[in-house]
């Protein structure tokens, strides 16, 4: 790809890095969350891969594979935290621990400390979302080049 | 920890698949024991919930809530989602834990390593924990998540020989069509949400009235499930899938199929229950009969071995349809014939699991020692595997239903059943059965007798673990069906024939 | 009557979307269909939840006793986007394995498993 495309996309990229941060960290404020910000996170990527060839992220491929599975095991260990009560119970929210803001009802100016396990299974399905749809971009974008005739 | 085990049943194979990848990198043996501890665990779970639920009735698992028996939100409406395991649930997940027992094992020694085992691993553990996720569950749009869930994972596994021209054919044409039926299924979901505002399935059995939305629901429900329960006239994928998949793999894809068809009588009888009339049944039996009919006389044009053992998987969906469909027909009525063409049916499930995987297995024997299941090819493979022929021998026969083996036993209650409806019904069955058997004997004569024929390659002694414990749960099944089908078939047929107001009061009730 | 359009315009999505995959032929194309069908299927779910004059159920600097529309479709539809994007690269992938093969994209053409 031209010179333009590379230089405009060094700059796009930790721009849409952030941004897919910004969703996944904010989903349970604000519209978002895990799936909405690793999709977004990973169009940076899938930028990346179409303005600078897929030979540039190939050695990567287990990198993304390993961070993948990390997410999906995190996801569902995050589940058996609350095996103490139910499946799923959201054992952080209100405790005063890691997001345990209590939350207060009706409209209010949103704290980003609160939803206890929410936030930490947004990560997780971030991260597992966008190793999983870069992965996919990259795939196919090899899979193009080698049946290149 | 054993309140927990429903929830178990699902989460655990969730975060098994998972973990697969990661541990195949640290040692090939360490995923290898880590897939069997994740299959010990969810097939004890299995046994356990069946066990309470058989002892003590409805169990209910609310996910997230104070106390795993909080149904209800403050206001009456059930608000969570949760698992309700009546006794058919309870036995879909015994049928799913006892074949993936004898399958992975088979599947560690049958996949060679450089063809992506750890891949076939993960995809198969998925597939488990979406099988799972669909029996148990209690809740509409989770049994779709499921659903789909299994769609993925199953097109996974049946494409994953890449390097043939077959395979991804099969799988293309199976995604689209599971793909299709989840969208109905997601449609019906939808209009049922848009009437009643609910989800939870023993809510929406509770109002559901038999409106003009409610019937454009239940069409669409059965178009997206009769799409993945492969009845005739949209069969067409199974026979592709169920013989381009690894044959290790295929028994599994099978108690897809069947959790499938649990998933069409969840939602036709619990459900749909009081606003059916009659109408849907004789649909479900026609279908039954068509794809009995169809796919036994397709089998016979087969060279496949392993496509020819796919159409006969494919009949047995249908015995399993005019089995309770029958019982879908006299549900004003209930008279007996009913409950017992349901027992049949549902009985017909398990035998079905037990015959059409050993019969896939042995098919997976075959071409592990002969590299080929063309039957203008095979010959002569008796005297050279003998275990094989005989297992063989005893799944077609129990296929076909000849006493004392298991297919008799649950066929003999379907015939009964559908003969006191209409004649024709039990007329047409037998005589299916009878043609199936025919091309069963041609398919064995074609691959077990004749000349003796080199056999160079020894199987795994972990193959004959995993046929002798079908073998021998055919034989158990056929000769002692009498404490199966009371412990465990009937309470199951009965939570499905009048166990509706049971599953709606522990539901709502409390 | 003006209220359904949404539905209607659903319905005719998915119309689309199913004759698409009746009358074409490229695997693509089959594909793409897919996709029509999904999409209308996700709008019908999301279009349920409308509450007349209601915002976006965001608590968030939300304005005081605001009518909020019902965000329970709206997971739902995003459950099914997702799953939509899973079977939609799993089709794609093996439509490219399938054209490696093959070396066509035309359904008709692909004929290995017959009968």
């Amino acid at each position: 790809m031209t010179v333009v495309v590379r230089t405009i996309t060094r700059i796009v990229l930790p721009i849409s890095l952030v941004l897919g941060g910004y969703v996944v960290m904010h989903g349970h404020l604000t519209p978002g969350g895990g799936f909405q910000g690793g999709a977004v996170a990973a169009s940076g990527l899938a930028l990346v891969i179409v303005a600078f060839g897929a030979g540039r992220l190939a050695g990567r491929k287990g990198l993304f594979s390993a961070l993948e599975s990390l997410g999906g095991v995190a996801f569902a260990a995050l589940g058996f935290l609350g095996l103490g009560v139910t499946f799923f119970a959201n054992v952080l929210a209100g405790s005063g621990k890691l997001f345990g803001h209590p939350v207060p009802y009706g409209p209010n100016s949103g704290d980003l400390n609160t939803g206890g396990t929410l936030p930490l299974m947004s990560w997780a399905v971030g991260f597992k979302v966008l190793a999983g749809l870069s992965a996919v971009v990259l795939l196919f974008a090899l899979f193009g080049g080698e049946s290149d005739r | 920890m054993s309140i927990h085990a429903p929830i178990l049943a699902i989460a655990v194979p969730l975060l098994g698949g998972f973990a697969v990848p990661l541990l195949a990198r640290i040692h090939k043996k360490i995923r290898d024991l880590w897939v069997l501890v994740v299959v010990l665990v969810v097939a004890a779970c299995a046994g356990y919930v069946a066990a309470h639920v058989l002892k003590e009735g409805i169990w209910i698992y609310v996910l997230g809530a104070r106390n795993p028996q909080e149904t209800l939100a403050p206001g009456g409406f059930p608000i969570r989602i949760m698992l309700t395991a009546d006794a058919m649930s309870a036995f879909m997940g015994i049928i799913a834990g006892l074949i993936v027992l004898v399958a992975f094992p088979f599947a560690l020694k049958y996949i060679p390593e450089e063809e992506g085992k750890t891949l076939s691993l993960t995809l198969g553990v998925l597939l488990l924990a979406g099988i799972m996720g669909m029996s148990y569950t209690g809740d509409l749009f989770n049994f779709f998540v499921f659903l789909e869930v299994t769609s993925i994972a199953a097109c996974g596994i049946i494409g994953f020989r890449t390097w043939t021209g077959r395979a991804p054919e099969a799988a293309f044409k199976t995604i689209l069509l599971f793909g299709l039926s989840g969208l109905f299924f997601l449609l019906a979901v939808a209009f049922l949400y848009g009437e009643y505002g609910a989800l939870n399935l023993a809510y929406l059995a509770a109002q559901i009235k038999g409106s003009m939305v409610d019937r454009l629901a239940l069409a669409l429900f059965l178009a997206g499930l009769l799409i993945k329960v492969a009845a005739a006239p949209v069969h067409f994928w199974a026979p592709d899938a169920y013989g381009e998949a690894p044959a290790a793999k295929t028994p599994l894809l099978v108690v897809n199929t069947q959790v499938s068809l649990y998933g069409l009588w969840r939602i036709l009888f619990t459900v749909y229950g009081g606003a059916l009339n009659a109408g849907v049944g004789w649909l479900v039996v026609s279908l039954g009969l068509l794809t009995m009919v169809v796919a036994s006389f397709m089998a016979l044009a087969q060279t496949d071995l392993g496509r020819l053992v796919a159409y006969g998987a494919v009949s047995q969906i249908g015995y399993m349809m005019l089995g309770v469909g029958v019982g879908l027909v006299t549900l004003s009525g209930r008279p007996d014939y009913g409950l017992v063409a349901m027992k049949g049916g549902i009985f017909h499930m398990l035998n079905d699991a037990l015959t059409i995987g050993l019969l896939f297995l042995c098919v997976g024997a075959v071409e592990w020692a002969k590299g080929t299941r063309d039957l203008r090819e095979l010959g002569g493979l008796g005297h050279g595997l003998p275990g094989v022929a005989l297992c063989f021998l005893l799944a077609a026969l129990a296929l076909a239903g000849i006493p004392p083996l298991n297919g008799f036993a649950s066929k003999i209650l379907i015939y009964e059943g559908s003969f006191r409806l209409s004649p024709i019904l039990g007329a047409v069955a037998v005589l299916a059965s009878i043609f199936l058997l025919a091309v069963f004997v041609r398919a064995f004569q074609g691959a077990f007798l004749g000349p003796k024929a080199e056999v160079e390659v020894k199987l795994p002694w972990g193959f004959f673990l995993s046929l002798g414990v079908l073998a021998v749960g055919i034989l158990v099944l056929g000769l002692v069906p009498g404490f199966f089908v009371e412990e465990l078939v009937t309470p199951a047929a009965k939570a499905l024939w009048h166990g509706r107001a049971l599953y709606l009061a522990a539901v709502l009730g409390g | 009557m003006i209220g359904n359009l949404p539905f209607v315009v659903c319905m005719i999505l998915i119309a689309l979307g199913l004759w698409t995959l009746l009358a074409k032929r490229n695997l693509i194309k089959l594909v793409i269909g897919m996709s029509l069908i999904e999409s209308g299927v996700n709008l019908f779910l999301v279009s349920l939840g409308y509450v007349h004059g209601g915002i976006p159920p965001i608590y968030t600097y939300a304005p005081n006793d605001a009518l909020m529309v019902l965000p329970t479709p709206q997971a739902l539809t995003l459950t099914s986007i997702v799953i939509g994007v899973a079977t939609t690269a799993l089709m794609l992938a093996f439509a490219v394995v399938i054209y490696r093969h093959k070396g066509t994209l035309d359904a008709r053409k692909i004929r290995d498993l017959r009968g």
